[in-house]
């Protein structure tokens, strides 16, 4: 029986080990629960302003706003927080008449995933504005995206045309190389930018066909003017 | 090892400042052992976000605020600790102040958390801090631990700071997003580059070595 005080050394040791861990596992469990509901509301709050200030950017002379919850291909309007759901804003002026939709789009892009929302002016069947919501592509070269004044002016008046039979659109949206950009419906891409510019044109490309007929299709749902 | 080179006084101007020893284990950090220039720690952080001045101030106050809360609390558990689990127990408290770092940026502002983005979640694994938890917060008082977490915090941000802003102004053409060369100014992106943080990072240290030889020489 020579070991048993050995024994009951290292049971002793794990046992301390064991509480050690599990008391700084409890106090840094309480700790990151208690920042993260701390600070939760003031994210939630900051995240949908910027979402707003976004909408009313690419829609201009947007003054109030309605929401439209896409589900099983129908939309409806919805009020309040609506959380993982594909989402379409109809913009308003002043006298309450249709200026425009903001959309949400997304493509990958040479880092991440690239999420934009762009504005879509119905009656001149045309794109009106642009914002990045979300990128991580590489400073100087693929965030020009965000930047280059000359890439944002493709988004000023973007065709985007329904064919005849209102299914798809007509011309679908490409991305060109710089200096190339002959129609209405291409986007002059960015030298030194090349993929992160072809994923804007493929977000748009993808966006603009499964969104635009099935917008036109509920068209009349977008007329009623906003309560206020 | 901090200690032993306390003693030694070596550095003539911010040595004299060094009174009290509480003082010397800021002064310590910010200078004589600069995380950066001296020990050349944490160099992820260092290259990646070091693309503005502001991103690495950013970057480095979250540093700090880390290496201050992991060392208050490590210092104070020094003694409740095993030594076999001493780095499981250190990895966690630094992961979990990390993650309060992580919700407090996206709190204060979008702009930052999107700048930022990745690298906060890497604090975790940051050496340096580690490296403080292991050498100085385990062994020393809570009040010591502290002064130490401020030194190298400071020492971390000056040194952020001085690659931020070179290569802000080469790379932008501005310091905290004011422009301060004429529009004829043509950017050299690649300061903004990962290249741009190797170059800008090997001239510090140039100039922080060609300074301590010509002290040993003379």
């Amino acid at each position: 029986m020579k070991e048993q005080p050995a024994n009951t050394a290292t049971e002793a040791n794990s046992r301390k080990m064991l509480t050690t861990m599990v008391g700084i596992g409890t106090i840094c469990a309480l700790l990151i629960v208690l920042s993260f509901q701390g600070t939760l509301p003031r994210i939630e709050q900051l995240k949908s302003e910027a979402l707003e200030k976004a909408i009313f950017r690419v829609v201009p002379g947007m003054e109030a706003k309605k929401t439209f919850q896409l589900e099983n291909g129908q939309l409806k309007e919805v009020t309040g927080k609506v959380k993982d759901a594909k989402l379409v804003y109809a913009g308003y002026d002043k006298e309450g008449k249709l200026v425009g939709l903001a959309i949400e789009a997304s493509s990958m892009g040479f880092a991440d995933v690239i999420k934009v929302i762009y504005g879509y002016d119905p009656h001149r069947e045309k794109v009106v504005g642009f914002y990045v919501l979300e990128s991580k592509e590489t400073p100087g070269l693929g965030d020009l995206i965000e930047k280059d004044p000359a890439f944002l002016a493709n988004f000023d008046s973007l065709d985007v045309a329904l064919s005849e039979d209102k299914t798809s659109v007509k011309n679908p949206i490409i991305t060109v190389k710089n200096g190339q950009k002959k129609n209405a419906y291409e986007v002059d891409g960015i030298t030194g930018a090349t993929i992160s510019s072809r994923a804007i044109g493929k977000a748009f490309n993808t966006s603009t066909n499964e969104m635009l007929p099935l917008l036109f299709k509920n068209k009349a749902l977008f007329e009623e003017k906003p309560k206020q | 090892m901090s200690i032993q080179t306390n003693n030694k006084v070596n550095d003539g101007f911010f040595a004299k400042l060094a009174s009290s020893p509480s003082t010397d284990e800021y002064i310590k950090g910010l200078w004589r052992e600069n995380p950066v220039f001296v020990q050349v720690l944490g160099m992820c952080p260092t290259l990646a976000v070091s693309n503005t001045a502001m991103n690495g101030m950013a970057m480095g106050i979250a540093t700090t605020f880390v290496l201050l809360m992991s060392n208050i609390l490590i210092a104070s558990l020094r003694n409740v600790i095993p030594k076999e689990v001493r780095i499981a127990s250190y990895l966690l408290i630094i992961a979990t102040f990390v993650t309060m770092t992580d919700y407090a940026i996206q709190a204060i502002s979008v702009e930052l958390s999107k700048a930022l983005g990745a690298f906060i979640a890497l604090i975790v694994v940051n050496c340096q801090i580690l490296g403080r938890a292991e050498a100085f917060a385990s062994k020393n008082t809570v009040w010591k631990s502290i002064m130490d977490a401020l030194g190298m915090g400071s020492g971390f941000i000056l040194a952020l700071l001085c690659l931020g802003t070179v290569r802000e102004l080469l790379g932008s053409g501005s310091i905290f997003g004011i422009p301060v060369f004429p529009d004829s100014f043509q950017e050299w992106v690649i300061m903004i580059l990962p290249p741009g943080g190797f170059f800008t990072l090997a001239m510090w240290l140039m100039i922080f070595n060609a300074r301590k030889q010509r002290k040993e020489t003379s």
